[in-house]
């Protein structure tokens, strides 16, 4: 294998939730986080995972990650179901899972050393290829310690683009941010994922974020979780999140998701 | 630099101060010898080679000992954090017999397997191995499990998860365990020898009883500045370039 090739653009995957559902039991009792949920998204789309908390987002992430099984339904990634978590499915966390122990660069090789066929300097050149990517080339040697929040999302992201996956998975990466930072980070995304052509589910509960992000919002109700509506943003990209059309769909959504509290307020 | 100026003039200080109190005749010189007999003494043994003799076996039996009980403690405090049955009993063990100060050991070692090496030995082991047991099961249930998962995505399973999420991941703790069972190691190999002449090899603790029975104070004293200084030594060697790791990657000492 060489780094071009290691590099190419990959065709993104397309990937089909069918009917998942999903019950956790604890000592607190029976929840049902998943009820029958069905999404179909296309290759290379942009999804946003809206809801408020508790509705399932990130289990149902989680289930598309292999990370966790549906007790009932599947995740089919081109034609294929999922059962367990594969390298062409990266995920990036609400906190960074960073391991302190490596710094920024080994961090990022942390994956490519898993994939077979590398040799190390090829390595080396796909971990500085992202580096540079996100923008940290010049801390591959500092620890995570000595990064900024924003920063070590950063890092996340290029550890989780450098296995070259076909679909990004992304739990709320920047929900612990500043708001500069995260304005930041939304424009480095967009570009990243025009660039690198990948298919990504991203979610998050704030609604602005969605409405920037997102080809498409689907918006999650909880107790059961279940996907209530969903809504089309197409403004073009690069979008900045202050921009008045923007709002307009913001506000769209918003209407809907206090419709969906309130609903759900009534049924407890 | 400055700091060694600092040090040395503190320790020269206290030389100052306990030759003043030698001088001052408060105390009778047999229990308080000057500084400079004390030196003599520890000059003295240096030539004859009872000192160096006594510092390696000492150190032989602590150092055979506390690598048998790492080897032992390491895989069984990850084994324990991984199997519930060995959490329950191994694990319950560990926890009780390491409340147990490490030096009851002595009696029973001494019985089972008289004045010998091996009761040295088993002395050790036992107080190595149940804090390194501990702290490594602890350092494994400690890690968030984010990590675990996030190597998993990415293709980690099995074996190499162990080796290269679990084990550093679990490091602070371990070490803190290592430095704790080398600490009780020490203390209860110090006391076993000097409770009990070993006849296979005479110890720094033999010698320091022997001073006692001699009513040799200068004996007495100078020995216990050798424990002392390999004690220092044996942290800033064994102990400080980990902990320095740590801090340096994990930011915060834990
Ligand atoms: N491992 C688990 N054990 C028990 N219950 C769980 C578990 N994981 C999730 N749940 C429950 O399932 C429901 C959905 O959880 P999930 O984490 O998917 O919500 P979420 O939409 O991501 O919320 P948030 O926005 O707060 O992150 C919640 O009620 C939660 O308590
Ligand atoms: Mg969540």
């Amino acid at each position: 294998m060489t780094v071009q090739s290691e590099l190419r653009v990959e065709v993104p995957a397309k990937l089909s939730i069918q009917n998942v559902s999903k019950s956790f039991h604890s000592a607190g009792g029976h929840v049902h986080a998943l009820d029958r949920v069905s999404l179909d998204v296309a290759e290379g789309e942009f999804i946003c995972l809206l809801g408020p908390s508790g509705c399932g987002k990130s289990t149902l992430l989680n289930i598309v990650a292999g990370l966790e099984q549906a007790d009932d339904g599947q995740v089919v990634a081109d034609g294929g179901p999922i059962r367990e978590p594969g390298r062409d499915r990266m995920m990036m966390f609400q906190e960074s899972a960073l391991f302190p122990w490596l710094n920024v660069r080994d961090n990022v090789l942390f994956g490519l050393k898993l994939k077979p066929n590398l040799r190390r300097k090829e390595r080396l050149e796909v971990a500085q290829f992202y580096l540079r990517l996100v923008g940290l080339e010049k801390f591959q040697r500092s620890f995570v310690h000595e990064l900024s929040g924003g920063m070590k999302q950063r890092v996340a992201l290029a550890r989780a683009l450098a296995p070259n996956p076909r679909v990004l998975l992304m739990d709320e990466p920047f929900a612990a941010l500043d708001a500069l930072t995260r304005e930041q980070l939304y424009g480095d995304l967009q570009r990243i994922w025009q660039e690198r052509k990948k298919t990504i589910i991203f979610v998050t509960h704030n609604v602005r974020e969605a409405a920037c992000l997102g080809d498409r919002v689907i918006l999650m109700s909880p107790h059961p979780g279940r996907i209530q509506e969903e809504f089309k943003v197409d403004l073009p990209r690069p979008r900045d999140i202050n921009s008045v059309e923007l709002a307009r769909h913001a506000t769209a959504i918003m209407a809907s998701l206090k419709g969906a509290r309130a609903n759900a307020e009534v049924a407890e | 630099m400055k700091r060694f100026i600092r040090a040395a003039i503190f320790f020269v200080g206290l030389l100052v101060v306990w030759e003043g109190l030698y001088l001052a005749h408060i105390w009778s010189p047999v229990l308080v010898p000057s500084p400079l007999s004390v030196g003599r003494y520890l000059w003295g043994a240096a030539l004859d080679g009872t000192l160096g003799s006594a510092t390696v076996v000492t150190l032989r039996r602590l150092l055979y000992g506390y690598a048998f009980g790492l080897a032992i403690g390491l895989p069984l405090g990850f084994l324990t954090a991984h199997f519930r049955v060995l959490k329950d009993t191994i694990g319950l063990l560990a926890l009780g017999l390491q409340t147990l100060p490490s030096v009851c050991w002595v009696p029973l070692a001494l019985l089972w397997f008289g004045q010998t090496e091996s009761a040295m030995f088993f002395v050790v082991v036992m107080g190595t191995i149940w804090s390194v047991i501990i702290a490594t099961e602890d350092g494994v249930r400690n890690i968030p499990p984010i990590y675990a998962r996030a190597a998993r995505t990415m293709g980690s399973r099995g074996l190499h998860t162990w080796v290269k999420v679990i084990l550093p991941g679990a490091l602070p703790y371990i070490v803190g365990g290592m430095k704790q069972g080398w600490a009780f190691a020490w203390r209860s190999l110090m006391a076993a020898e000097i409770y009990v002449t070993i006849l296979s090899g005479f110890g720094l603790g033999f010698l320091m009883n022997n001073g006692r029975e001699l009513n040799a104070m200068d004996q007495v004293i100078g020995i216990m500045l050798v424990l002392l200084v390999i004690g220092l030594l044996a942290d800033k060697i064994l102990f400080a370039p980990w902990e320095r790791m740590l801090r340096r990657r994990w930011g915060t000492a834990k």
